[in-house]
């Protein structure tokens, strides 16, 4: 068991001819993945690394039987690609790219929000289950199939948090990198929700950042909802007050979104809090025994 | 991206919004013709930074006439204007803003920013201008009054009604009000901006509303779209390695600590930064380098850090998951070969290649100190710099 992308999962590639888009199709092929073909509007009818091109969503969902779309489309055409996504009742889309204008997402996402898509992302690096499939650029070889979900805001604190669980013979179920843009389709609320209905999920990692209010939000959640251990980071703790640090969102405005504020928050709804990236591992360890 | 006062009025009065009449000027001379110009009565004064809290630092005077307004701008051209938000070193002034002075009935609040948890731009009103809205938020949280936006629809006019009653105005104001948050609304829209404030918005002894100062931040990911808004940006304003470091599109951000930072990716850089405080030393810097660093980009890196004279030590901190560790260590070892970095370094890398990466670093001659995990890293740095 896991959630959202299993080895069933039937994958296109949104950009699949973009060199982004070839790489990590064949990095997910190579996991294990049925990438079924890709989309590069103008160019519909070819066959590129031994995959079928179609122009838009719709005809590849038909050709090809598709459930879920990775996108690798540049900043200024990934909102619209998005929104072709949901428009195709594509069940999961996951958009890896970085840069996306806010004021596109919001439109954006009130068409998801219309429809029956679920959206991972913008900015985030897509999800992996372990030993069965992959959609985005977590690499594989990292994971080990096991116990634990993972989802995060950041990406390569989401490689750290799987290598540490990977180490300790943990290993993990689902990880979802959920993205560190303002707006993003999918909360951490939403991904603890599939982790509680999944039981193989038996502990999950949640990685927040600086900026907004997701992370109080998903401890109000965790205190009334979610039975199973949750051991949390937060990143962000020295950051100044002001700046934007990387992501997009990550910033506190107005004296709110600090770390020290939503460390506080998950501790009180029972969350295993660390300071320290580096005691990921070893808390859940310690919460599963 | 911040600008400047004068060029947020200029901007929200070219879609309507009504502001003062007034001059930016650079030199003190100008004032007087500028004050001339706007009636040769009270004029103010307003020193242009992109930091709040001038009025409180000496940046905004109100003054009678040409030869008095010549006065306060020679005052406040060149000088280091210090407020809460510019830290102790200031930001000095380069233009000041010269503008009719109004007579003032009331002084009202409005913002407009995307309420993230509603994925809806969110128009805020207050009764309580011309002080911090956070500490409005804080105090009287009551006094507040919002009006979600739906993206598709656009600000409707029982909106800005509903909010124009809250505020308390009356009669034609209503009206006005109307006109004036949506022209505000779609300022926001038009220009991709993060931010609008306008504090305080006024209404003045004969009814008018204006906006008396404004603040207008942009979506950097927009800013392709807005080449006339790109230029208005002011390199004077920010730190200079940091529009240095942008230059060759490094996420840096200079602090106040001895420990240099190379990261890749956002998240990490940030947990790079606490783990060091963890284990007793202070950052110099916030730096993510990105997910397909190649030599060039470390080597700019480098030279981004050791620009910074508090600079005593540097962790390297990378997580290889598609970039390789090897690649990297090859990256690492030519930067410092080339730039003769003349602080201790300590690597710490995870990922893919790692075994062979960590090889290259030992056999590459140069005195690399190596860990193996991130707690191990912080230890050394901090050791290293003391």
């Amino acid at each position: 068991m896991a959630v959202l992308i299993d080895r069933n999962t039937r994958l296109i590639v949104q950009g699949l001819t973009g060199k982004e888009g070839t790489f990590h199709a064949k990095q997910a092929a190579a996991y294990g993945t049925k990438v079924v073909g890709g989309v590069t509007p103008g160019k519909g009818g070819i066959t590129h690394e031994g995959w079928p091109v179609f122009n838009t969503v719709a005809d590849a969902v038909r050709e090809t039987g598709a459930n879920a779309t990775v996108i690798f489309v540049p900043p200024p055409f990934a909102a619209d690609a998005v929104m072709e996504a949901a428009d195709a009742g594509v069940p999961l889309a996951v958009c890896i790219t970085e840069g996306i204008p806010t004021l596109d997402m919001m439109r954006a996402l009130t068409v998801v929000r219309s429809g029956r898509t679920r959206l991972i992302g913008p900015n985030c690096p897509g999800l992996i289950t372990a030993g069965q499939g992959k959609a985005g650029i977590i690499p594989g070889h990292i994971c080990q199939e096991g116990r634990v979900g993972v989802v995060s805001k950041s990406g390569t604190l989401t490689y750290e948090a799987i290598h540490q669980l990977t180490k300790l013979g943990l290993g993990q179920t689902t990880c979802i990198g959920i993205g560190g843009d303002p707006l993003i389709g999918t909360s951490f609320i939403d991904a603890l929700t599939l982790f509680a209905a999944d039981p193989a999920t038996e502990a999950v990692v949640m990685i927040g950042e600086i900026g907004g209010t997701a992370e109080e939000e998903a401890a109000a959640y965790i205190k009334q909802n979610f039975k199973k251990p949750v051991v949390g980071f937060i990143a962000g703790q020295t950051a100044p007050p002001g700046r934007r640090m990387g992501h997009a969102g990550a910033i506190i405005s107005g004296g709110k979104g600090t770390a020290a504020e939503k460390m506080a928050a998950l501790s009180e709804a029972g969350v295993h809090v660390v300071k320290s990236p580096a005691d990921l591992g070893a808390a859940v360890k310690n919460a599963l025994h | 991206m911040k600008i400047h006062e004068y060029q947020a009025k200029a901007i929200l009065a070219r879609h309507g919004v009504p502001v003062p009449k007034g001059e930016v000027i650079t030199s003190a001379a100008e004032a007087a013709d500028a004050a001339k110009r706007l009636g040769g009565g009270t004029v103010v004064v307003k020193a242009q930074i992109h930091a709040g809290g001038r009025g409180k630092g000496g940046g905004v005077k109100v003054v009678k006439g040409a030869d008095e307004a010549v006065s306060a701008a020679s005052k406040m051209l060149g000088m280091r204007l210090v407020t809460y938000q510019t830290g102790p070193s200031g930001q000095v002034v380069q233009r000041v803003l010269v503008e009719q002075g109004l007579k003032i009935k009331r002084e009202l609040y409005l913002g407009l920013v995307l309420d993230r948890s509603t994925e809806r731009p969110v128009l805020m009103v207050s009764p309580e201008g011309g002080v911090e809205i956070e500490k409005v938020a804080e105090e009287t949280p009551d006094r507040i009054f919002k009006e979600h936006i739906y993206p598709g629809i656009g600000l409707s006019a029982f909106q800005t009604r509903k909010l124009a009653f809250a505020l308390g105005l009356e009669g034609q104001q209503i009206g006005q009000a109307a006109k004036f948050m949506t022209a505000v609304y779609d300022a926001f829209v038009a220009t991709d901006a993060s931010l609008i404030e306008i504090n305080p918005l006024i209404v003045t002894d004969e009814g008018g509303l204006l906006a008396l100062d404004a603040k207008m931040n942009f979506d950097d990911n927009a800013l392709y779209r807005h080449p006339e808004i790109k230029d208005l940006r002011d390199l004077s304003e920010e730190e200079p390695l940091e529009v240095e470091a942008s230059k060759y599109s490094l996420n840096y951000i200079k602090l106040d600590g001895t420990i240099g930072c190379m990261v890749n990716g956002a998240g990490l850089a940030m947990a790079t930064m606490d783990i060091i405080k963890l284990a007793g030393g202070e950052p110099a810097n916030f730096l993510d380098v990105g997910g397909g660093a190649n030599a060039e980009q470390i080597k700019n890196a480098f030279r981004i850090l050791m620009s910074d004279k508090n600079v005593k030590a540097v962790l390297i901190n990378i997580f290889g998951g598609i970039l390789r560790c090897d690649v990297l260590a090859e990256g690492v070892i030519a930067a410092v070969k080339d730039l003769g970095v003349p602080v201790p370094i300590v690597i710490r890398m995870e990922g893919t290649n790692v075994e062979k990466g960590k090889q290259m670093l030992r056999e590459s001659g140069l005195n690399f100190t190596t860990a193996d995990t991130m707690s191990e890293a912080a230890e050394r740095v901090v050791a290293l710099a003391n």
